[in-house]
């Protein structure tokens, strides 16, 4: 028993050994962040100097009662739902076609084409789309080549916000309805062939609510991140671009109030956290299936 | 019939990626377009690139994002390791705490993560600079080099090890010779990813870094801000490149969407 036991005793160790220094670096750079954030949010004002500020729930009450941070955390979950909606519109058809329609070759180049700009800077892509919008950009040009008296350069507008952000989540949406398409039995399919269901049938008996894991692991991972966005909408969206994520990152590089820059970021998370909370039976199978 | 449905089908998909490619490569043509305000119709010059040669806020803040990627890439992707490696060999009390902490890189909003850090290293002393993104652009990394290290290993075999410790190999001669060798490609893979995340990361970066050290996509942002040439796009189009190179170089190792 004791050499078992001493065996077991240094198997352990060797294993708490090879796991510290990722658990030490997430807790020093997360966890310890974002405690000393929470306490800053109560905190009355900067702690600089000899003056020592005091606890208060002061900076979630400018929240609250001014009417500017409720409309501005209203605009950033409306820019969620459309850029989500648009990528579900464009994203899952494609997803879909991609899984039934296209085989062997064509389809591993065709997903590689579509997660490889996912991959690279989201800023660039963002700066890429402001050559395109602007008025006597691509698309203006092309407009008047067609009707000259009509004038599109809708850079510095919503729907600029709106088509940036789709174009930065779209690939993801794709990969992720994609995934649990794929892993769709095709004997399922054509047992509701033999049937004699219509290939609408099909779709909404069958193959929606099998692939609805995936799709929603889609949703969540688009909506979280756009609502917290705040690059695109500064670039693309000029006046029309102040957000939640704007303000917050004001707060931080120019305004430089921290404690309501970090009670503003609380509030985000406790957006984001209920979403993944009223998600998470649909999310947990959806990351089974990936 | 079902050859018009694929008909379609095709020309839906060409449209999404047409959607997808289209602005990534006017980006690029207008960076060897003459004109500075990206007039119309194009004239083709080399001169942005020459610029961009004799740049030098650029090429630093160039150097720092290599130097910070490989870096980042090596820490991560040895930490990561090793945990994964002990996270599917060993049931440790606690390790679903560690699984609990790889969510949050992942799943709160890049924004959250970076200003808490700020906040955080400017009191605790350790302040802005290169170190201070190394720390954050580990912690980015670990959990997908964790994730893909983890999925490789499991459907990594035992029996290996233990006939390798049955003949006499210790402990660190049978992760060389015998576990390392079969678990390589999702090593490898994970790297690139790190790599590609660190090179690519800009908002951590961004609230990270103190006046006169930036990496590219800061660099980038301030110029988006404060006005640019063409000469933007040029550095964008390097990025661009390098950073597709990298995935479809992970693409080797890697099935994205599962089984192929």
């Amino acid at each position: 028993m004791g050499a078992s036991g001493s065996m077991r005793l240094k198997r352990e160790w060797v294993g708490y050994s090879l796991t510290a220094p990722a658990f030490v670096w997430l807790c020093l750079t997360i966890v310890l962040p974002l405690a000393v954030m929470l306490y800053f949010s109560f905190l009355s004002a900067m702690p600089m100097g000899m003056a020592k500020p005091t606890l208060t729930l002061g900076q979630y009450q400018t929240f609250f009662e001014k009417d500017f941070y409720r409309f501005l955390t209203w605009r950033s979950i409306t820019l969620g739902l459309y850029v989500t909606l648009t990528c579900v519109v464009v994203g899952y058809p494609a997803a879909l076609i991609l899984a039934r329609l296209v085989k062997g070759r064509w389809r591993e180049a065709v997903l590689l084409l579509v997660v490889l700009p996912f991959w690279s800077n989201a800023l660039i892509r963002v700066f890429a789309w402001t050559m395109v919008l602007r008025t006597n950009g691509i698309i203006d040009q092309a407009v008047q080549l067609i009707a000259p008296s009509l004038s599109l350069g809708i850079l510095y507008s919503y729907p600029a916000i709106v088509i940036g952000l789709v174009h930065s989540f779209v690939p993801y949406m794709i990969l992720t309805c994609y995934i649990s398409l794929q892993a769709i039995d095709d004997s399922l399919i054509e047992a509701g062939q033999a049937l004699g269901a219509t290939n609408f049938t099909i779709f909404r008996r069958i193959i929606l609510p099998l692939s609805l894991p995936g799709l929603c692991v889609g949703i969540v991972l688009t909506f979280v991140p756009v609502v917290g966005s705040f690059m695109e909408p500064r670039i693309l969206g000029g006046p029309q671009g102040i957000m939640l994520g704007t303000v917050i990152e004001d707060q931080f590089t120019e305004v430089f109030n921290w404690p309501l820059g970090a009670a503003l970021s609380f509030t985000l998370l406790a957006l984001v956290a209920v979403i993944f909370l009223v998600t998470s039976p649909l999310l947990r199978r959806g990351f089974r299936t990936a | 019939m079902s050859c018009s449905r694929s008909i379609i089908g095709f020309g839906y998909l060409a449209l999404v990626l047409l959607f997808i490619y289209l602005p990534i490569a006017i980006m690029m043509l207008m960076g060897f377009n003459v004109s500075s305000s990206y007039e119309l119709p194009f004239r083709f010059t080399l001169a942005w690139y020459q610029q961009l040669a004799d740049n030098e806020v650029l090429w630093r803040a160039g150097r720092n994002s290599v130097l910070l990627a490989s870096a980042s890439t090596a820490v991560a992707t040895i930490v990561g390791t090793m945990a994964a490696l002990a996270m599917s060999r060993y049931r440790l009390r606690g390790q679903v705490l560690l699984q609990v902490l790889l969510f949050p890189p992942m799943a709160v909003p890049w924004l959250i993560l970076a200003t808490s850090m700020l906040v955080f290293f400017y009191y605790s002393g350790i302040g802005r600079g290169l170190h201070a993104m190394l720390l954050a652009h580990v912690a980015l990394c670990l959990p997908y080099v964790i994730i893909v290290v983890g999925a490789r290993l499991q459907s990594f075999d035992r029996g290996l090890e233990e006939a390798s410790a049955t003949l006499g190999a210790n402990p660190w001669q049978t992760f060389f010779r015998v576990t390392l060798p079969v678990i390589a490609p999702g090593v490898a893979a994970a790297a690139l990813f790190a790599f590609g995340i660190s090179f690519d990361q800009f908002v951590t970066s961004y609230f990270l870094s103190p006046p006169g050290v930036t990496t590219l996509p800061v660099e980038i942002y301030a110029s988006i801000r404060k006005g640019f040439t063409p000469e933007i796009n040029a550095i964008s189009t390097i990025i661009i490149i390098v950073s597709m190179l990298l995935l479809t170089a992970v693409s080797r190792f890697y099935a994205f969407g599962g089984s192929k």
